[in-house]
């Protein structure tokens, strides 16, 4: 009835088949799958007895599961076909009933479809048709979000104010901390660099302009997009792809809630407030640090260099850190949320999208970057 | 070796005076049961009576706050890691939502466990799983597809495959018909007993489908309160004058459920 062996695991008593008198063979030990890989390497250089009919001894068998009865059923199958018949001694009832369940219900698995080696020219045509798909649908979610934006402008109302400071905490307050330390960092290796270079030119004082300008200008937006890509955009892209696979996303849908208003607009419009804010807080921290070096390698002291600051670093500098920040932010609350939506099937989609958030987003802010850079040179400001 | 068809009086699962607590809420307040080898034993109760609580202290995913359980006649608190590593071999699990690995197709999740546990070669490996996979009736064809492509109970069938691939000595299920049709639930219920009667295991379920119950269980213990209601077959439980007992066997589908398992079709 029951086939099932109490498996005495410390106990170990390899499966082997063996040849006997009379050319018999002796099937042997445990023929569980724990036991059976010696004999799966053995048995394929194993040599039969050129017979009609095979002897097969399974009385020494002393335990077989599901795993080994396979096994045992593919073996009688190679053996079957090459023509010699196969008569059983001794082999208990129970694990005959195993091996005759096994042999009932054995289908070979199909394997995988190989995937069809395609030219150069159809691969080409493939990827760019997924890239063009890509495109149209983010297009039309970058549309989707204008509009969305727009109404949102007109009826303040349908905003949701509560989640929107909720975030504003969240990803702006709460990376103050990590934002300040890095800045401040960032303003003493360009300060550590810059005076190298100036004392042996004994332009000291200038350190100001380099520390500024860079600063306020380059630096800190740049350092606040790309922490704020990898701190919130990656979480806007989990958050909302885990909505998406637990189905939550569509219980908003059906309770007549937009996610477009209920989660991409307060995201953006939050980076949109925290982002420049979180940048003037990494302006002040970067120049600092650059200030106490300043101090240490040069002897600038700070009066010094605040009254050379005042006098050295013009308005715009400041205004066009200013400005590239909300860009900024609107590129990583967009691409955030765009990777969220596009998550689908189980968990593993979340986290290459996830990847993909945090890529994509800090691409695209340095590729803007350069851009003001290239158009502000244009315009020679 | 055992070849008896009955249960046995060798306790595999010992559950001893448990009690958990999940903050101030009492989940069990001494609990104590048996599981015999080769018994289909049911854990069943209301909603939040802490029975899949109880199934995931037995398979080490939880502890109790106290008590004491033994696996195997073995005390899994005092387990050393190996020893715990050889107890979840010796046990599948089928969670209530499949768990199946959504990163790989179900042939590979039911070769998963053997891949890990075992040396056998890829091809041995597949055809062990490919036999799992026919065993559970899950359909051939849908065998290379990914979970999120699957139906509810074709997800159920899928997760119990991966449960039997290594053969376990002890297999739970944890709420194994629950979101099925009744004719699913009917199917998965005949295939439960089919896999007791070819494999021998020892099954331990996690249910309140009073058709199942009828229909599968040997022995059932009802939770209920945070203590064991009543312990015994379905015939004992349902005769039984405690009131509590009363409330769970013989409402309007208590009696439903019953009539049907009394009047096979």
């Amino acid at each position: 009835m029951t086939a099932n062996m109490q498996k005495d695991l410390t106990n170990h008593n390899q499966a082997t088949i063996r040849i006997g008198e009379e050319e018999t063979i002796f099937y042997e030990g445990n023929w569980t799958i724990q036991e059976l890989s010696d004999l799966e390497h053995k048995l394929r250089t194993f040599s039969w007895p050129k017979r009609d009919t095979l002897v097969c001894d399974g009385s020494r068998i002393t335990a077989m599961d599901t795993g080994g009865a396979v096994f045992l059923h593919l073996h009688l199958a190679a053996i079957q076909q090459e023509g010699q018949r196969v008569v059983w001694r001794g082999l208990r009832p129970e694990f005959e009933a195993l091996l005759k369940l096994i042999s009932l219900n054995y289908v070979q698995l199909k394997s995988t479809t190989p995937s069809v080696a395609r030219n150069w020219l159809d691969q080409i045509g493939r990827a760019s048709w997924i890239r063009l798909q890509n495109a149209i649908r983010a297009l039309g979610f970058l549309g989707e979000s204008a509009s969305g934006l727009f109404r949102a402008v007109f009826a303040p109302r349908s905003l949701r104010w509560r989640i929107l400071f909720n975030n504003l905490e969240v990803d702006g307050f709460n990376a103050l901390p990590i934002i300040g330390l890095l800045s401040f960092l960032m303003g003493i290796v360009i300060a550590y660099q810059g005076a190298e270079q100036l004392k042996t030119f004994g332009a000291n004082i200038y350190i100001v302009d380099l520390v500024g300008i860079s600063m306020l200008r380059e630096i800190a937006p740049l350092v606040t997009a790309i922490l704020v890509a990898g701190r919130s955009g990656s979480a806007y892209t989990a958050q909302i792809g885990t909505m998406k696979v637990t189905e939550e996303l569509d219980a908003v849908r059906t309770l007549g809630i937009s996610p477009m208003q209920l989660l991409v607009l307060p995201k953006v419009l939050v980076l949109t407030i925290a982002l420049p804010l979180l940048t003037v807080y990494a302006d002040v921290v970067g120049v600092f640090g650059g200030m106490l070096i300043a101090s240490a390698q040069l002897d600038i002291s700070f009066t010094e260099f605040i009254a050379r600051f005042e006098y050295a670093i013009v308005l715009k500098h400041y205004i066009i850190g200013l400005i590239k920040a909300p860009v900024f932010a609107i590129i990583i609350a967009l691409v955030g949320c765009y990777q969220g939506f596009q998550i689908h099937g189980g968990v593993d989609s979340v986290g290459r999208h996830t990847t993909i958030s945090v890529v994509q987003s800090i691409f695209l802010v340095i590729v803007f970057d350069s851009l003001f850079s290239i158009f502000l040179n244009w315009w020679g400001i | 070796m055992v070849l008896t068809a009955g249960p046995s009086t060798e306790p595999l699962i010992e559950v001893r005076h448990v009690c958990t607590r999940f903050g101030s809420a009492i989940v069990h307040d001494d609990v104590s049961l048996d599981v015999y080898r080769g018994e289909v034993f049911s854990i069943a109760g209301g909603n939040g009576c802490g029975k899949s609580t109880l199934l995931r202290e037995i398979i080490l995913l939880q502890q109790p706050n106290s008590g004491t359980i033994k696996v195997f006649g073995r005390n899994i608190k005092e387990m050393s890691e190996g020893e715990a590593r050889l107890l979840h071999r010796r046990c599948g699990v089928m969670f209530q939502h499949g768990a199946l690995f959504s990163s790989l197709t179900v042939a590979e999740n039911v070769a998963a466990p053997l891949r890990e546990h075992t040396s056998l070669s890829r091809d041995l490996i597949r055809e062990i799983a490919g036999v799992k996979i026919a065993l559970t009736g899950f359909p051939m064809e849908s065998a290379n597809k990914y979970p999120d492509e699957l139906s509810g109970g074709m997800r159920k069938r899928a997760a119990l495959a991966r449960a039997i691939a290594l053969d376990p000595e002890i297999l739970f299920l944890d709420e194994p018909t629950s979101g099925l049709d009744p004719i699913s639930a009917g199917g998965f219920d005949e295939l439960v007993q089919k896999l007791k009667e070819w494999l021998g295991l020892t099954m331990v379920i996690v249910t309140h489908d009073l058709d199942s119950l009828w229909r599968v269980a040997d022995r059932v213990v009802l939770l209920g309160q945070g203590r064991v209601l009543g312990t015994g077959t379905m015939e004992e439980l349902s005769r039984s004058e405690d009131p509590l007992l009363r409330e769970y066997f013989h409402g309007p589908r208590g009696r439903a459920a019953r009539e049907q398992a009394w009047n096979p079709k």
